[in-house]
């Protein structure tokens, strides 16, 4: 326990605290007054308002359309159910900025759209929260489809037998069983959606700033560090909350339930109802998550000769000092390096929680693990500037810099992933091996290790997918001669010009490719109860 | 428990051998044979003139381009402590006081900074910065589409407002864009501020302004009037640029046309000055020096026109005809002390911010 803790105390808390002291404390004096100014100027009263409205709009939008396919995915048995689950999740995984561009390249300026029927959605809200649906569909489909998959369906084929009609038998049998999964899912996403960066910034425009993009603007354009410290604070608030009810939803979820076997409870579709959800579900699929990936694809394709992805290993284009096609391998670098870090940290942190006798204390750590997932990436990028400048502490020159940030997203992925399968892990195996004179490291390599194996490469695995793609804290503290993947797409899509636009299309569709081969890996390793992602 | 403090400690200690490891490779900090440059993104020279600097001087120049012209500053001053690179060029005279009351510069004086034009000389107490280059920051217009539409280009800051221009003007975020500000600025200094520039931007929003977050996309998506702009279908004749942007769109067109076919509308200029200076904690302040020296060298700055399309402010120093010829410079621009700026700027970004964005 005391390794999680002091690496989140010296890398989370304190940049994150340092940086809102500089901001807040002005010639050694607390500003406090400072929130209540900000909190009432109009156009942060504006942004606040935005954020929430778009993040409450994105998360209904996103359960009306992905709920019919979690169903789908837990009920109904098709050919290529598999591979479906894996292309549902990759949006998930990529970074924002690929997303970003994905979509601008569908309903941006000259985009897909634009050409077939001169129809613009950038700088428009639709173009968000399509962008929002499109990220957080996996999130949906794999928390309640797991769990509806493992609901017993004898339960509601009894109900029916004793009379109740198919909407009785799903108000009174199925919805109260998903009604967990479903508020644990929407508040994943909320969460997810309140904090938008990369989609707003590109997406959206001058005109619309979520929180965090306004924490963005306010830090490096504005430089108005007093409001950047305010905001960040707000946003800390609302995430706490969210993942305190988040929390509270995983609890009632894990006890309530007795489960069976996934593969037993899905079945051929049945009847013209059921095709046509199958249909209309897999309408959507291709529509708002294939289409954007295809146009990026062929977007990159579109210079004769592979011309944008042969211009990647040119360093004369000038817009870095390297050629681009090595951001690839920084970013290899550093997402395995993260990687490291990550599974050590969660891994140590899910050790401790998953113990039956934690303390309140412990346990209250659950939740403070979620928080780098919800805070100011941007701030976390910042304080490490700022918070690690002095030795023995001095990181900023360092490289390792990097990693550190993209492990503090990846944690959390770990922890989540491998705390159900260290809590099902029976303590009477550890005991009987303690007792017959297994030393402790002896006791983890025979009992736990082999159970939890699995459970410990899906974790690395999205640990290392996130890594890859983390993009708010990378863009502060990445050096401009050595950026990664994500940064350097985002670098390209801010220059004009088709050259640097293939390139950034090209760049995109490497990294998305390192994420799906990274996901369907998974998919093959997945046991039916890694976790919830 | 003293195993895991062992294993916290021992992490720790790995880390600092990490970061010392890290610094060791780390560029520019203790390599005094490299000069590193931080820039903005629009940095540009011949090859040739750096290849002479380096053999002079004996210096490999390194170059670190970072962002907008705001956000290389700002980056700068966060980590001023322990910098990127030994100089920073492209603050202008619209950051110049967040630049200097951040003590982001050590002072120098340049070797032939008693050539450059007195009036370009803001800091010339303490030479913490030496002035480069400077320009204009004016409204162009698409020369054909006012032929088409048989209507005069405006000429003027309150032209813009006029119900014949309405939809056609696009401008820069002024929170993120160096010309936004300028031209922000620019209406400052001519409306004045408490209420004046305030109704001025009300007017034209109501007259359909449109605003993007940078010049790149102002300027070559959807301004109608450059060749990237009519490429990328751009349908706006009016965009905040440069004055040296016309004499741009003819000595890179790919058919050189008898004129540009933009045109600067001359009543609406801000006067940008630009500056460069030596980094506070330089890791290499000789090299630094000398790259001062030769930023206001007759040489480079005889280069700098066709590079970065700005003007020179080294007096006798030679501007090339074709840049005179298709963009004479700005007559009367509007100019603001750096005092002024400094007093308002931030709270003028910000109500602008709430008055056209929100």
């Amino acid at each position: 326990m005391a390794l999680p803790v002091a690496f989140f105390a010296l890398f989370f808390a304190w940049p994150v605290a340092a940086i809102v002291t500089r901001g807040l404390k002005v010639d050694g004096v607390w500003r406090l007054g400072r929130i209540l100014d900000v909190v009432t100027q109009p156009d942060i009263r504006h942004v606040l308002w935005f954020t929430t409205w778009q993040a409450l709009a994105s998360t209904a939008l996103t359960l009306l359309l992905a709920l019919p396919a979690a169903y789908v995915f837990a009920r109904l048995d098709f050919p290529g159910r598999q591979l479906l689950r894996a292309v549902v999740t990759v949006p998930f995984v990529l970074p924002t900025v690929v997303a970003g561009s994905a979509f601008l390249a569908l309903v941006g300026h000259n985009g897909l759209l634009d050409e077939l029927w001169g129809v613009r959605l950038d700088t428009t809200v639709w173009a968000i929260l399509l962008a929002h649906v499109f990220f957080n569909y996996a999130v949906v489909v794999r928390t309640v489809g797991g769990l509806w998959s493992q609901l017993d369906p004898r339960q509601v084929e009894a109900a029916r037998m004793l009379g109740a009609s198919p909407s009785a038998a799903w108000r009174k049998v199925t919805l109260p069983a998903l009604a967990p999964a479903v508020a644990a899912a929407a508040l994943m996403v909320f969460l997810f959606t309140f904090t938008s960066f990369g989609v707003v910034q590109i997406l959206g425009g001058p005109t619309f700033s979520t929180l965090e993009v306004e924490i963005y603007r306010q830090t490096t354009d504005v430089f108005d560090l007093s409001t950047a410290a305010v905001l960040t604070l707000l946003q800390f608030a609302a995430v706490g909350a969210i993942l305190a009810v988040h929390a509270w939803t995983v609890r009632r979820r894990e006890t309530a339930l007795r489960l069976v076997d996934p593969n037993t409870t899905a079945r051929r579709p049945r009847g013209a109802g059921q095709w046509a959800l199958l249909a209309g579900v897999l309408g959507t699929v291709a529509l708002l998550l294939v289409l954007p990936l295809a146009v990026l694809v062929r977007r990159s394709f579109e210079s004769p000769g592979l011309g944008s992805y042969r211009a990647l290993t040119d360093a004369d284009g000038g817009t870095f000092l390297v050629a681009p096609v090595t951001a690839v391998w920084t970013s290899l670098q550093y997402a395995v390096a993260a990687t490291a870090i990550a599974v050590v940290i969660g891994g140590l942190a899910a050790a401790a929680l998953a113990r039956r006798d934690a303390g309140r204390l412990v346990r209250s750590f659950d939740a403070l693990l979620m928080l780098p997932l919800g805070v100011s990436a941007v701030t976390v990028g910042f304080g490490f500037l700022i918070a690690l400048d002095e030795p023995p502490l001095d990181l900023r020159q360092s490289w390792i810099l990097v990693p550190l940030a993209q492990a503090l997203v990846g944690a959390p992925f770990v922890v989540r992933t491998m705390l159900p399968v260290l809590r099902a892990v029976d303590a009477r195996l550890r005991e009987a091996a303690a007792v017959l004179g297994a030393s402790p490291w002896r006791v983890w390599r025979e009992v736990d290790l082999p159970m939890v194996r699995r459970a410990l490469l899906v974790a690395a695995g999205f640990a290392f997918a996130v890594s890859l793609g983390e993009f708010g804290a990378t863009v502060f503290i990445a050096r401009p001669d050595n950026p990664t993947l994500p940064v350097a797409v985002a670098r390209l899509l801010s220059r004009p010009g088709e050259v640097n636009y293939g390139q950034a299309m090209a760049l995109s569709t490497i990294l998305m490719v390192v994420c799906a081969a990274a996901l369907l890996v998974l998919e093959r390793l997945r046991t039916d109860r890694t976790g919830e992602f | 428990m003293h195993i895991k403090t062992f294993v916290a400690v021992a992490v720790g200690l790995g880390l600092v051998t990490l970061s010392a490891c890290g610094s060791t490779d780390a560029k520019g900090s203790a390599d005094t044979r490299t000069v590193t440059l931080v820039s903005h993104n629009s940095w540009s020279v011949s090859k040739s003139v750096i290849k002479d600097f380096e053999k002079q001087s004996g210096y490999k120049v390194r170059v670190l381009e970072d962002g907008d012209a705001g956000q290389a500053v700002n980056k700068a001053i966060l980590t001023k402590d322990n910098p990127q690179g030994d100089v920073l060029f492209g603050v202008d005279n619209t950051l110049l006081s967040r630049a200097l009351d951040n003590g982001l510069f050590q002072p120098y004086e340049a070797k032939g900074l008693d050539k450059v034009g007195a009036q370009y000389q803001l800091d010339k107490d303490e030479h913490r910065v030496t002035p480069v280059d400077y320009g204009d920051i004016c409204v162009n217009y698409d020369k054909a589409y006012f032929a088409r539409h048989k209507l005069a280009p405006p000429q003027s800051f309150a032209d813009l407002a006029k119900p014949a221009y309405k939809d056609l003007l696009v401008t820069e975020n002024a929170a993120t864009s160096s010309p936004g500000l300028g031209f922000l600025l620019g209406s400052a200094a001519q409306f004045g501020d408490g209420g004046g520039w305030q109704d001025y931007w009300k007017k034209l929003k109501a007259n359909g302004v449109k605003v993007v977050d940078s010049w790149d996309q102002a300027y070559r998506q959807e301004f109608s009037g450059s060749s990237e702009g009519k490429k990328a279908g751009g349908d706006r004749p009016l965009v905040v640029s440069y004055a040296s942007s016309p004499p741009a769109e003819v000595i890179y067109a790919e058919k050189r046309p008898a004129a540009a076919p933009t045109g600067v509308a001359t009543g609406t200029c801000f006067r940008q000055i630009e500056f460069a200076g030596l980094l506070g904690n330089a890791g290499n302040t000789k090299g630094g020096k000398a790259f001062l020296d030769f930023l206001v060298s007759r040489q480079f700055q005889e280069d700098m026109p066709l590079n970065m399309f700005v003007y020179p402010v080294v007096q006798g120093a030679k501007v090339p005809a074709d840049f005179t010829k298709y963009g004479p410079a700005a007559e009367h621009p509007e100019n603001m002390a750096p005092a002024e700026i400094a007093d308002h700027r931030d709270q003028w970004v910000k109500s602008w911010t709430s008055l056209v964005l929100k």
